[in-house]
């Protein structure tokens, strides 16, 4: 079947909401927003844990509280959000195939909003060698599994094990911990390859400087193989371990599409407006970078929707402008690219710096130098104002930002 | 027919085959397949929960043409009849299968003087369209090939094929035709005897006339329980590497490495999942459990790979496994018929068994047959026709007028392979259904993608539970 919509939005996460949410409000006609999995929300519907703002009365939200907000705002304002329905791939410009258990539809729309989010990256990718034991996860499995029967559940513990091991130091190696513990398994021990953790973990002996060399276990994990600090390897026993953090964006009809990747995000390249090098076809979310708060990647998509409103009223711009990149300890920026609208970026640094020196150059020309404050952790991005980058020239070669210690 | 993976055997007349074949790998389940063509009671009797979960689940999975194989041997004429008979089975049963070609690249003097002596013993074997192809020719066939590759031995006809459902379909079709198959049931003794042996299971014994040892990585200790002791078998790892699906457009054809004095190399060939493989690394070990991997394999196959396909390095891993290879010590497969216990071994199948699999089956028929088996005339066996899992054959997500009929076949459960809900309930309601996930994973690729169960494994697990209650 073939239909053609006005705007279709493809993830049904904050960014995705957001963006179909302010498009619908602004009177930007059928707005769509589709969504693989059963329900809208994306990722924060299995957090079952604060840190997702507040509601009008001050009272802090959960995940699953945030997800049913920002899906209600899209619903009122208008958009259509359909679950349950997977964008396969490209049939041309604008036109994404469509797979839904209603059948198989060919849409066309004025705009295409990615916001497909970001996974984890699992023990394979990781290259953890060992054997292939069941009991390896990671926090997106393993919220899921809670989320599915609730903490403290005894069938949690039948399918995730009874003691585990979580591998990472950021804050969502926190988040797995507390998904563990609440569903009553052992966790023990945090093992992080980092110098320092995030903290937070509680009781839970945390293992910085480590490193896991192998898994170990025939039919069921039995333990993992670490590599401390002195260089030394001892085994942790558990039947279940869960790798966290170490984002990859979920990038497939981004690439599908032919769109620019940025090497060191590995998500989409835009401008400061969310567009893409293609026409009509913009990104925001975690797609660009992998995990970023959920109020975050909402402002994101709310950006992204007013400059598709834009190109909806004829003001059609292309992606345009200078590449921004990192150097030094700094892991990435986003956008990748500065147009003359200076913008604000977000960059992350690869490790903990402690009262960093920043510097932006362009051609070798100071733009700005500036000590930070505190010191930045490797979990945290730091959104870098456009005071940051005024001046620079919309003609001229990239923008480096540099950081030192 | 029938399946059962727990339980007691069956007693009594109920337990007497005319054949018993051991070892449901993929040697084992042809035999099997070829044997119900015949009217004879016959067993195929498994030690894991699942066929095919030996070495036929990790293999390279190419379907050989054999022109490299020692001329004269045994395997050199089964490898080259197997990859006739599997290419014609494949198209009717559904098994995915692209023949892609290989590119045999010779990267120094030495690999490029041996191409001409690869082309004649190509000849040897029967392979008469090989043909080199110069430096200058290479970028146009292989565009992302690396640089230094001084020459190459083109290989027509070798093809990528599914190894899972080449297994599951030999199977299925033998169940189907009435072979019984006993899975979660080691064998650990046999009391050889006339009219019967007795094989001793946990779950009970079976009575059989003949016997067939397809044992694979175990045949040598099989052969042992009837004081057979003719080879050892050595396993030999072979660790992988499975990249990203956008690595596939990198590469076109198979890419073997050109066998020299310094070792085998590795190749980095499609899988017809729509992945790139690399691998194996070929490691002689002792434990024939050490299926792990090593982070110097690991390591070691990057460095290789890197240097074959540069760009295949930026792509993100989906998977890494080991398989191990039954190395016997001889450069040949260990068939041998022992007509004075009705017994035959199929031993030594090392790296070309699933090729071979199908002309093995017949070979074995006729070893049958010197030991004394009157199989009886032939009849036809059930029509089968297994599900598709290969990305350049349509599949349920893109299928409307299945979904039309079922919409389950629209609902997407594993994003990242497009597995749909209909094909899961579909594997629990088939012949023999999976065991767990990684069985599940076999017959559908559900979790065997990019994200290995990150989005699905919850669901996926739920909805195995769900449809597999009605499981055997
Ligand atoms: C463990 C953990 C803890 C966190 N804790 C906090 C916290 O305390 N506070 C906070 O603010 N943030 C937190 N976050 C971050 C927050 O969840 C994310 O920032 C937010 O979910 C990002 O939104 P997104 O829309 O970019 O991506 P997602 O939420 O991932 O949404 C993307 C959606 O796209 C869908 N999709 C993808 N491809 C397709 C396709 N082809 N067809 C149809 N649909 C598709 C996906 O199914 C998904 O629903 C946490 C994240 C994690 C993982």
């Amino acid at each position: 079947m073939n239909r053609t919509v006005d705007v279709l939005v493809v993830g049904a996460g904050p960014a995705g909401l957001a963006a179909a949410a302010r498009l619908a409000a602004a009177g930007a006609g059928r707005v769509e927003v589709l969504e693989r999995e059963r329900a809208a929300g994306g990722v924060p519907r299995h957090c079952g844990h604060p840190g997702f703002g507040a509601d009008r009365r001050g009272r802090p939200l959960d995940g699953p509280a945030y997800a049913r907000r920002a899906v209600r705002a899209a619903l009122r304002a208008g958009a259509v959000v359909r679950t349950g329905v997977s964008a396969t791939g490209w049939a041309g410009p604008l036109t994404l195939d469509v797979t839904a258990p209603t059948g198989l539809e060919r849409i066309r729309a004025g705009a295409v909003v990615l916001a497909t989010g970001t996974r984890e990256r699992p023990r394979s990718a990781r290259l953890v060698p060992g054997s292939r034991p069941a009991g390896v996860l990671t926090t997106g499995e393993l919220q899921q599994t809670v989320r599915m029967f609730g903490p403290g559940d005894e069938r949690v513990r039948e399918r995730v094990g009874r003691r585990a091991v979580v591998v990472g130091g950021e804050p969502v190696a926190r988040h797995a911990v507390r998904a563990l513990r609440g569903a009553g398994v052992e966790v023990a021990a945090v093992v992080t390859e980092l110098p320092r953790a995030a903290h937070g973990f509680g009781p839970v002996p945390v293992l910085t400087r480590t490193a896991v060399t192998e898994l170990l276990g025939r039919g069921r994990l039995t333990g993992v193989a670490v590599r401390g600090r002195g260089g030394g390897t001892s085994v942790l026993r558990c039947d279940t371990v869960v790798f966290t953090g170490d984002w990859i964006p979920d990038h497939e009809l981004a690439r599908a599409r032919g769109l620019a990747m940025a090497p060191d995000t590995r998500g989409p390249v835009t401008d400061g407006s969310y567009r893409t090098v293609e026409p009509g076809v913009f990104a925001a979310g975690n797609l660009l970078r992998g995990v970023e708060p959920a109020r975050v990647a909402a402002a994101e998509g709310r950006a992204a929707a007013d400059a598709v409103l834009d190109l909806l009223a004829g003001r059609h711009r292309p992606a345009e402008g200078v590449p921004v990149v990192t150097e030094g300890p700094l892991r990435w920026v986003t956008p990748g690219l500065l147009d003359a609208v200076a913008a604000t970026v977000l960059v992350r640094p690869d490790r903990h710096l402690v009262r960093p020196l920043l510097t932006v150059t362009q051609g070798g020309v100071p733009l700005r130098r500036e000590r930070l404050r505190g010191s930045l952790a490797p979990w945290r991005s730091v959104r870098l104002g456009p005071e940051w980058t005024r001046g620079m020239d919309p003609a001229g070669g990239p923008v480096v930002i540099g950081a030192e210690e | 027919m029938s399946v059962t993976r727990t339980g007691p055997l069956p007693t009594g007349r109920e337990a007497e085959y005319d054949v018993v074949v051991v070892g449901a790998g993929v040697v084992g389940c042809a035999i099997a397949r070829a044997l119900a063509r015949h009217p004879l009671r016959i067993a195929l009797v498994e030690a894991s929960s699942d066929v095919g979960d030996g070495t036929s689940k990790a293999n390279t999975a190419i379907l050989h043409t054999g022109f490299d194989a020692v001329p004269g041997t045994l395997e050199a004429r089964l490898v080259r009849e197997g990859h006739r008979l599997l290419g014609a089975f494949a198209g009717e049963a559904g098994i995915p299968v692209e023949p892609l070609g290989a590119l045999l690249v010779a990267w120094d003097e030495q690999q490029l003087a041996a191409l001409p002596r690869l082309a004649e013993k190509a000849v040897r074997n029967g392979h008469r369209t090989t043909r080199l192809l110069s430096a200058d020719e290479l970028p146009s066939r292989e565009p992302h090939l690396g640089p230094g590759a001084l020459a190459a031995l083109a290989v027509p006809g070798e093809s990528v094929i599914c190894p899972w459902t080449t297994t599951l379909a030999y199977a299925t079709q033998a169940v189907r035709s009435g072979v019984d198959l006993y899975l979660g049931c080691r064998v650990e003794k046999v009391r050889t005897g006339d009219p019967w042996h007795r094989l001793v299971t946990r779950r009970g014994v079976l009575r059989t006339r003949h016997l067939v040892n397809a044992c694979g990585l175990h045949a040598d200790a099989f052969d042992a329980l009837l004081d057979r002791r003719d080879f050892t078998v050595t396993p030999r790892r072979g660790q992988l590497l499975v990249f990203d699906k956008f690595a596939r457009d990198l590469v076109r054809h198979i890419l073997l490495p050109v066998p020299g004095p310094l070792g085998k190399g590795v190749l980095v060939s499609p899988t017809v999942y729509g992945n790139v493989m690399l691998g194996p690394t070929a490691e002689d070990l002792d434990d024939k459990s050490a299926t792990g991997t090593t982070a110097e394999g690991l390591a070691g196959l990057r460095e290789q790979g890197g240097r074959i396909v540069p760009a295949l390095l930026d792509e993100e891993v989906t998977a890494v496994y080991a398989g191990l290879r039954a190395a016997t010590g001889q450069e040949d497969y260990r068939c041998a018929a022992h007509p004075g216990l009705r017994y035959v071994t199929v031993g030594g199948i090392r790296s070309t068994g699933l090729t071979a699999s199908l002309a093995l089956a017949e070979h074995v028929l006729g070893l049958l047959a010197d030991c004394g088996l009157d199989p009886g005339p032939e009849r036809p066996l059930a029509p089968i026709r297994m599900p598709n899992l290969g990305e350049a054959f349509p599949r349920p997500y893109r299928d409307a007028e299945l979904i039309a009929r079922d919409p389950e076949f629209g609902m997407v459960v594993c994003h990242c392979e497009r597995v749909t809900r209909g094909e899961i309930r579909a594997a629990y309601a088939s012949a023999i259904p999976p065991a767990g996930p990684d069985g599940l994973r076999r017959r559908t690729r559900a979790r065997g993608g990019r994200c290995q169960g990150h989005f699905c494994g919850a669901e996926v697990r739920a909805l195995s539970e769900e449809y597999g209650k009605g499981a055997r």
